[in-house]
C-alpha cells in the first residue's frame, strides 16, 4: 500500500494533463468535473493511506518510499522519494480534502468564465505541487514543490490578467516570494555544506548530535524562516498576500488561506529538530509570529473590502501558527493549521458566495441585511466566524487555546507572547464580527440593480460551505486538551515526528501526562481570560456595527492620525515602494537598462552584427558575375597548389 | 615509337593545356571557351596515353575513354545551355552574362 503513495500526487497531474489536452474544446463544466474527480481520487487514496499508517505501531510511523534517483553528481545524491509520517499525513489529508471541496465549489463559482478550463488546469497543478511539497523526503524535492506552488499562486492571482491590477498583484506576489525563496535556497546550500546530504532523516539525525545553539544551525534555521516568512506572509514579507486577493475567490480560499501559505509552518515543523537546537532562531520565529498576529489583526479592524479583511485575518492566524511552532509547540501549530484550513477556506468561500450575489462587489459598506437573502451562506459563515473567534465548542477554540497556552508555558514561551496572542484574539473577534454585522445585518446599502440581482448561490457552491462548516464545528474535537478532560489525540498522533525534539529538550516539557495541578488551574484561568476578552470584543463589535450608530465614525474621528495610519495599512506598501521598489526601478532603468542592457549587451551584439555585415559587403565585391574572373582565381589556386607541392 | 622521347609528348600536352587555359580566360565567346575546354581535356588525354604507353598499363587508356565520353556529354549540355542563353539574352559573350554578382 505504501508503495502506491505516488498515486496521490499522480491523480491531479493526470487531471491536468487530460484537461490540458482535451479541455479546450469542451464548453461545459467537464474540465471542472475531471479536475475535481482527480483531487477526489487523491483524497480517497490519502484516506486509505491514513488507515494504513494507523495500523503501524506509533514509533514506526515513518515510511520512506523511494521512487527513483533524481540527481547523482559527485557526493550529491538526491532521490525523488516520499516520506509518509504523521506530519505529512495530516498535511496530505488537509490539502487533498480541502482542495476537493474547493474544486467542487469552483465549478459553480467559475461557471461561465472564459478561462474555466485554464483555471482547473492551474488548480490541479497547484494540488500536485503542494502534494510534492508535503510528501518530499528531502529539501530539494520540497523546494520543487515550494516553487511549484509559488508559480501556481502567481498564475492564479493574475488569472484575470486582462485587468492590469490583477497582473500587477500576481507579479508582486511572485517577486516578494522570490526574496523568501532566496533565503530557503541559501538554507539548502548551507545544509548541504554542513551535512553533505539533503535527506530529512539524515540531516535531522546528524543535527541532533550537534550542540544546542550551534551557530550554523541558527543560521540554517533563520534562513529557512526567511523562506517560511515569504511563503506564509509574515512580517516583513507579508505585503503580497492582501494584493493576492485579486485572484478568483476559490484561489484565495485554497492557496492563500488553507494550503500554500501554511507551507512555511509545515517547513518549520518539519525542521523541528533544527529549531529545537537553535533557540535563538526559534525565539525569532515566535516573536515574528506574535508581532504579525497583532499587526495584521489591527489592519483587519479598519478594512472595508470583505476579502481584504479575510486576507489580513489569514496573515494574523499564520502568525499564531508561528507562535506555536516558535515556542516549540509544533503539534499545536499544526493543529491550528488544520482547523484554520477548515474555517478560513469556509470564510473565503462564503465571502465568494456573497460576492457572487452582490455582482462581484467586495465593499462591505454597500452590503448589509444579507442574512435573510442568503441564509445558507450566512449560517455557514457565522459558524466559520465563531470558529476563528475561538468561541468554545468550535474548532478554533481548541487550537487557538492550545497555542496561547503553549505561548505562556511552552519550551520557549513567555507571558508577554501570550498577552500579544490574547489581544490579537480579541481583535480577531472584533473584526470578524464587524464583517458579519456589516454584511449580513442591518439594511442593504447597495444600489437597486445589485439588490435586484441578490440571490442565494446554487447548491454546488453552498454544499461545500456546509461540509466545511461541519468540519469547522467538529474539527477541533480531535485535539481536546487534557485540561478539558480530553486526551489530545491529535498531539499524540503527531508526537513521533517531534519525539527527537522533545528528547533533545531533555524533558517531555509539553503536552503529555505531566499535567501538574497548578498548570491546569493556570491554563483554565488563562483560557477564561481569553474567553472574556473575546466575548467583550464580540459585544463591542455589536455596539459598533450590529445596529445603526455613528460610533465607528466618531471613534475614527477621535483617533484621527492613528486611525488613518492603520487604515492605510501603516503605509508599509508606500514605504517599500519608496525605499526598495522605486530606487530599484530607477537603478534598473538608468544603469541596468539604459547602460548595461542597451550599451553593453545590445552594443556588443549589434557590434558583432555590424562587423560581419561590413566584412560581407567588402567580400561581396569579389563576386563580379564575370565567370572568367572566377576561372582566373582557379588557375592561380592550382598554380599555388602546384608550387606548394613541388617546390 | 622509342625514337621520340617521352618528354616531347608531355611538352606538347602541356602546351595544349596552356593554350586551352588561356582560351578560357581571355576569349569572350562562350563557344570558343567550350572549345578551349575541349583542348584542355584532350591535353590531359594525351598525357594519360603517354604514361600508359610508358608503363605498358591499360589504366591510362581506360581513363581516356571515360574522358571522351564525359566530354561528349558535356559538350552536348554546354551547347544546349549556350543556345538557351542566346535565345534569352541575345548574346553569347560571357562578360555580358553577369547578373549573378554581389
Amino acid at each position: 500500500m505504501f508503495d502506491l503513495v505516488w498515486l496521490i500526487p499522480l491523480f491531479p497531474l493526470l487531471g491536468l494533463i487530460i484537461n490540458a489536452l482535451t479541455g479546450w474544446k469542451s464548453a461545459g463544466v467537464r474540465p471542472g468535473v475531471i479536475a475535481s474527480a482527480a483531487v477526489g481520487l487523491s483524497f480517497a487514496a490519502a484516506v486509505a493511506l491514513f488507515f494504513e499508517l494507523l495500523r503501524l505501531p506509533a514509533a514506526d510511523r515513518l515510511v520512506e518510499v523511494p521512487l527513483f534517483k533524481w540527481i547523482a553528481a559527485g557526493a550529491l545524491s538526491t532521490e525523488i522519494a516520499f516520506q509518509i509520517d504523521p506530519l505529512s499525513m495530516v498535511m496530505i489529508l488537509v490539502v487533498t480534502g480541502v482542495s476537493f471541496i474547493i474544486h467542487i465549489y469552483a465549478i459553480g463559482y467559475m461557471h461561465g468564465d472564459r478561462g474555466f478550463n485554464r483555471f482547473f488546469i492551474f488548480l490541479n497543478l497547484f494540488v500536485f505541487a503542494m502534494l510534492i511539497l508535503v510528501t518530499a523526503n528531502n529539501f530539494l524535492m520540497m523546494f520543487i514543490g515550494w516553487e511549484g506552488v509559488g508559480l501556481c499562486s502567481y498564475l492564479l492571482i493574475g488569472f484575470w490578467y486582462q485587468d492590469d491590477y490583477n497582473a500587477y498583484a500576481g507579479r508582486k506576489a511572485f517577486v516578494v516570494n522570490r526574496i523568501g525563496d532566496f533565503g530557503f535556497l541559501l538554507a539548502i546550500f548551507l545544509i548541504y555544506a554542513t551535512f553533505r546530504t539533503l535527506d530529512f532523516t539524515e540531516v535531522f539525525s546528524q543535527a541532533a548530535a550537534m550542540p544546542i545553539g550551534a551557530g550554523v544551525l541558527t543560521a540554517i534555521a533563520l534562513l529557512l524562516f526567511v523562506g517560511a516568512a515569504g511563503k506564509s506572509a509574515q512580517l516583513p514579507l507579508y505585503v503580497w498576500l492582501p494584493d493576492a486577493m485579486a485572484g478568483p475567490t476559490p484561489v484565495s480560499a485554497l492557496i492563500h488561506a488553507a494550503t500554500m501559505v501554511t507551507a512555511g509552518v509545515y517547513m518549520v515543523a518539519r525542521a523541528n529538530v533544527i529549531y529545537t537546537l537553535a533557540p535563538t532562531a526559534a525565539a525569532v520565529v515566535a516573536i515574528v509570529g506574535a508581532l504579525t498576529a497583532l499587526y495584521a489583526a489591527t489592519i483587519g479592524l479598519t478594512q472595508f473590502d470583505i476579502k481584504r479583511v479575510l486576507a489580513y485575518s489569514t496573515i494574523s492566524q499564520l502568525g499564531y501558527m508561528f507562535i506555536g511552532v516558535g515556542v516549540g509547540a509544533f503539534a499545536a501549530g499544526i493543529f491550528h493549521l488544520m482547523t484554520h484550513a477548515f474555517f478560513k477556506a469556509l470564510l473565503f468561500m462564503a465571502a465568494g458566495s456573497v460576492m457572487h450575489a452582490m455582482s462581484n462587489q467586495t465593499d462591505m459598506r454597500i452590503m448589509g441585511g444579507l442574512r435573510t437573502k442568503m441564509p445558507r451562506t450566512f449560517w455557514t459563515m457565522l459558524i466559520g466566524t465563531l470558529a476563528i473567534a475561538g468561541i468554545p465548542g468550535f474548532s478554533g477554540f481548541f487550537s487557538k487555546d492550545e497555542i496561547l497556552w503553549q505561548a505562556w508555558s511552552g519550551a520557549h514561551g513567555a507571558p508577554w507572547l501570550w498577552l500579544i496572542g490574547a489581544v490579537a484574539a480579541a481583535l480577531t473577534t472584533f473584526y470578524m464580527f464587524r464583517l458579519i454585522f456589516m454584511t449580513f445585518f442591518g439594511t442593504l446599502r447597495a444600489d437597486d440593480k445589485t439588490a435586484h440581482h441578490l440571490h442565494e448561490s446554487p447548491g454546488v457552491m453552498t454544499w461545500p460551505l456546509i461540509i466545511l462548516a461541519v468540519l469547522s464545528l467538529i474539527g477541533g474535537y480531535v485535539g481536546i486538551p487534557a485540561v478539558l478532560g480530553g486526551s489530545n489525540h491529535f498531539e499524540h498522533f503527531l508526537a513521533p515526528v517531534f519525539a527527537a525534539s522533545a528528547e533533545l529538550r531533555g524533558v517531555a516539557a509539553h503536552g503529555g501526562a505531566e499535567g501538574h495541578a497548578t498548570g491546569h488551574s493556570l491554563e483554565l484561568l488563562l483560557m477564561g481570560i481569553v474567553l472574556v476578552l473575546v466575548l467583550f470584543s464580540l459585544w463591542l463589535a455589536w455596539r459598533y456595527y450590529g445596529r445603526k450608530s455613528d460610533l465607528p465614525a466618531r471613534t475614527a474621528a477621535r483617533l484621527g492620525g492613528a486611525y488613518r495610519l492603520v487604515f492605510n495599512k501603516y503605509y508599509v506598501d508606500e514605504f517599500y515602494d519608496a525605499v526598495i521598489a522605486r530606487p530599484l526601478h530607477r537603478i534598473s532603468e538608468s544603469a541596468l537598462w539604459r547602460f548595461i542592457d542597451v550599451r553593453i549587451i545590445d552594443g556588443s551584439i549589434n557590434g558583432t552584427a555590424a562587423l560581419i555585415g561590413a566584412g560581407a559587403r567588402a567580400l561581396s565585391a569579389l563576386q563580379t558575375g564575370v565567370v572568367q574572373n572566377y576561372a582566373l582565381a582557379f588557375v592561380f589556386g592550382v598554380i599555388a597548389l602546384l608550387v606548394y607541392l613541388f617546390v | 615509337m622509342n625514337a621520340i622521347p617521352l618528354n616531347f609528348f608531355l611538352l606538347v600536352a602541356a602546351v595544349l593545356f596552356a593554350i586551352g587555359v588561356a582560351g578560357v580566360l581571355v576569349r569572350r565567346n562562350a563557344l570558343v571557351i567550350l572549345m578551349s575546354i575541349e583542348l584542355m581535356l584532350n591535353a590531359v588525354n594525351l598525357t594519360f596515353i603517354t604514361f600508359a604507353a610508358k608503363w605498358q598499363a591499360l589504366d591510362g587508356q581506360l581513363f581516356v575513354f571515360f574522358i571522351m565520353a564525359v566530354a561528349a556529354a558535356e559538350v552536348a549540355v554546354g551547347l544546349a545551355v549556350i543556345i538557351s542563353v542566346f535565345r534569352l539574352r541575345g548574346t553569347v559573350h560571357v562578360d555580358e552574362i553577369n547578373l549573378l554578382k554581389g
